[in-house]
This record gives structure tokens, C-alpha cells and sequence, in this order.
């Protein structure tokens, strides 16, 4: 079974520790929810989850392999939506989508207009990204997520410019995904309105 | 991960570059437009003396290349880092020495290409016999994409610097010396008449030796770049 484990994580940024000591395991259809002040360290260790970032001690083992080792191995199972969309303004939607499903493991059972459309972007596929609003820029970012067959879902404020019918729909949409046997690590400054049978493990990073 | 979908995702990147290049064309002609603007300059500066405009001719088409190929590199990897696609790269399923490649080719296409074309034009411009032209040509075909190669490793590593100009100036031109030597040393030789062989060797082993150095090098830099 696919599970992804961190033992005794630290982090330290600009001489402060951020934290340390951090264990925590993500089963499939459980999501990590990260909370804690600005600046708490959310956004790195985040960043630390992906292998971006390298935490000044501890392991990320993914089904009991260290990911630095994994490497692009390990990157096929997950899909990041960080800060920054990662689409490029002078493409398409359509043509983003294509690059992010040719760098990843490109899943089968979905084509880009699908995708598309599960995320309200219907009708958008070929209006330059740079035309689109910051919200329907960030439905396209979160459209990526669903192009690739990755497992795990690392979201950093995937909420951000959404409106609020946008954040109940995509909360659906990670729902399924948890549901599927998927899993998320996930910051967020929205109370989220999970079903109660998905199983949240919540971390407080400003509160250890 | 099998070779087609790396074959794809390579030919996917270098496709999108491209693509993105053709949709900016004005930042496309720029480094090209410096390049014949520099050497067209010379000749005004120099004199008409034919004989003087000659033996300097392929140091300033070489020392142009060099200079054009360095204002252009910082166009390879700015962008993408602002908008967050690096991540995305680094991120990927495939090895990112790879996809990097991809990049690198793309950029020579817009870039380095564009001299290559335009040479001879300014070879006519600066008195270069007709007999040399093809060694120019071929030196610049060899040399550029090293050029490329080795800008690559600089820019990934000063990328994501606020102010990587001038450090990577500092850091890429030493590297560009020997390709700049070999370059117009094969050129003067070509305008004596002897053979060029040896020079040439030496530009085609840089550019092998850089290819399979490089994308490595500079996936390791990103990865630095980005942490």
C-alpha cells in the first residue's frame, strides 16, 4: 500500500528553526492539513514534501524509499500546485495542460477538454492564458492536478482568488481524488468543508 | 518511465519553447540585431583599409557571437522560474538533465541559429575571402551551441539571484575564451590557406564533451537554484 512518511523532519530558514522533530505518515484517502501562523514554515516544508527543498535532518520515505533517492520515480506520484500557477501566460490553457501531462505520468482515462471542464474552464480552451482572470488561472493551475496519474496532491493555498462556489467545487474535486485511494498534503487559510468521512490529519505548525 | 513518453516529453518541451518564442519575436530579433549592428560598426570605426578590416574580421564576428549569445542567455530560464513552471520541471517524471536539454536546444534554434544564417553576409561586410566562408560557417555551427551549453550551467546557477547579470557575465565569458580562440584561430588559418582540421577537431569535441556535461550540470545547478 502507498503510504508517505516523514520522520523527524527540521527545517531551518535564515538561522530560525521552523521546525523539528516532525513525524507524520498520509495513508491513502487521508489528507494533511498544515495550519499555523505566516511564516510558521507551511510553504517549505510543503516544498520539502515535493523533494524541492532538502529539510536539514530527518526522512520522506515514500511506500519506505527515501524520495531523494527515488528521484523522478518518486515525482510521477505526485502533483504540486505551489504559490506560482506554473502556466505559462502565453499559452493556452489547452497547450499548458498538454506540457503538464507530457511531464508527468500522463493518466489514461481523462482528455484535456475533460479536465477542463471539470474545473469550469469550458469554452476557455483557447483564449490565451494571459486573458483569463487570477481565478480562473488558478482553476487552470488545479487542472493539471487532474491530468496526471499522481497519487499524492501537495497544495499550497490551492484556494487562493477562488470564489466561493470555485473553493466548494474544487473541495469536491479533491474529494474524489481522496476517495479514489488518493492522498493530499494541503495548506490553507479556508476552513475546509470536507465530507466528515474523509480523514484529516491536522498539524499545527505554530502550536508544537 | 518508458523512452517514448521521455522522447515526447522532450520533443513537448522544445515544441512549447519554440512556440513561445514565435509569440514574443520581438525579444527573438534582439540578439540577432545585435550581432550584425556590432559587426557592421567595425568596419565604420576601423577605416577602409581592407587589408586591417581583414585580419580583425573573424575576431569581431566571433567576439559578436560571444557577446549576443550572452545577452540572450538570460532569457532561457528567467521567465520560466518567475512563473513557477521550473518547479513544475524539476517535478517531473523524467530526469530533468533531459528536459533541460530540450531547453537548451530550443534556445540555440532562436538564438544561435539566426547567427549562423546572417554570417556570411557579414563575412562579405568585413573582407573575409569567399575561400573562408565555409570554415566560418562551420566553426560557428560547432561553436554557438557550446555557447549555449556552457551559458546553460551559468544561468541555472544565477537564476535565482535578483541581480545575476554581472555575475553571470563573470562566471560564463572565461568559459566562452577557448571556443572563442579556437574559433577565429580556424578562421585566420582558413584565409592562409592551410588546413583547419585540428581546430576544427577541437570545436567538435568542446561541443561533445559539452552536450553530455552540460544538461547534467545544469539540472544540478537548478535544483540549487530553487532549494
Amino acid at each position: 500500500m502507498a503510504t508517505f512518511e516523514a520522520k523527524s523532519l527540521a527545517c531551518i530558514r535564515d538561522d530560525r528553526m521552523l521546525f523539528e522533530g516532525l513525524d507524520f505518515t498520509i495513508n491513502p484517502g487521508q489528507a494533511l492539513v498544515l495550519e499555523g501562523r505566516n511564516g510558521s514554515g507551511k510553504t517549505s516544508l510543503l516544498r520539502i514534501l515535493c523533494g524541492i527543498r532538502l529539510p536539514e535532518a530527518g526522512d520522506l520515505l515514500w511506500q519506505g524509499e527515501d524520495i531523494f533517492q527515488l528521484g523522478p520515480e518518486f515525482h510521477e506520484h505526485i502533483a504540486y500546485l505551489g504559490h506560482k500557477d506554473g502556466s505559462k501566460l502565453d499559452l493556452t490553457p489547452l497547450e499548458n495542460l498538454r506540457i503538464a501531462k507530457g511531464l508527468g505520468k500522463a493518466r489514461q482515462d481523462i482528455d484535456l477538454e475533460e479536465a477542463l471542464e471539470q474545473v469550469g474552464l469550458y469554452g476557455f480552451e483557447d483564449v490565451p492564458t494571459r486573458n483569463l482572470s487570477a481565478g480562473q488561472q488558478r482553476r487552470l493551475a488545479i487542472a493539471r492536478l487532474l491530468v496526471t496519474d499522481a497519487k499524492l496532491w501537495i497544495l499550497d493555498e490551492p484556494f487562493t482568488s477562488l470564489d466561493r462556489k470555485g473553493i466548494e467545487h474544487m473541495e469536491r474535486l479533491f474529494e474524489g481524488h481522496l476517495n479514489n485511494g488518493g492522498m493530499a498534503a494541503m495548506t490553507t487559510h479556508h476552513r475546509i468543508g470536507f465530507k466528515d468521512e474523509i480523514e484529516l490529519v491536522r498539524i499545527n505548525l505554530s502550536e508544537r | 518511465m518508458s523512452t517514448l513518453s521521455l522522447t515526447s516529453a522532450f520533443s513537448l518541451l522544445l515544441k512549447r519553447d519554440l512556440v513561445l518564442a514565435y509569440r514574443r519575436r520581438s525579444e527573438l530579433i534582439n540578439p540577432m540585431l545585435f550581432f550584425v549592428l556590432v559587426t557592421a560598426m567595425f568596419p565604420l570605426g576601423i577605416g577602409n583599409d581592407p587589408k586591417l578590416i581583414e585580419a580583425v574580421g573573424p575576431g569581431v564576428v566571433w567576439v559578436a557571437a560571444l557577446l549576443a549569445s550572452l545577452l540572450s542567455l538570460d532569457s532561457m530560464f528567467r521567465s520560466d522560474f518567475e512563473d513557477g513552471s521550473l518547479e513544475q520541471f524539476m517535478l517531473s517524471a523524467h530526469p530533468v538533465s533531459i528536459l533541460v536539454l530540450a531547453k537548451i536546444l530550443a534556445h540555440w534554434l532562436v538564438t544561435g541559429l539566426p547567427l549562423f544564417i546572417v554570417a556570411p553576409l557579414l563575412a562579405v561586410l568585413l573582407n573575409i575571402p569567399a575561400s573562408a566562408i565555409p570554415t566560418l560557417m562551420l566553426t560557428l555551427i560547432l561553436g554557438t551551441p557550446v555557447l549555449s551549453l556552457i551559458g546553460s550551467v551559468g544561468v541555472a546557477l544565477t537564476v535565482g539571484l535578483r541581480r545575476g547579470g554581472v555575475i553571470l557575465s563573470l562566471l560564463v565569458l572565461p568559459l566562452y575564451v577557448p571556443v572563442l580562440i579556437f574559433g577565429t584561430d580556424a578562421v585566420k588559418t582558413a584565409i592562409i590557406g592551410i588546413p583547419t582540421t585540428a581546430q576544427i577537431s577541437i570545436l567538435g569535441a568542446m561541443l561533445v564533451g559539452s552536450l553530455v556535461l552540460a544538461p547534467m550540470a545544469t539540472a544540478a545547478s537548478l535544483r540549487i537554484s530553487l532549494s
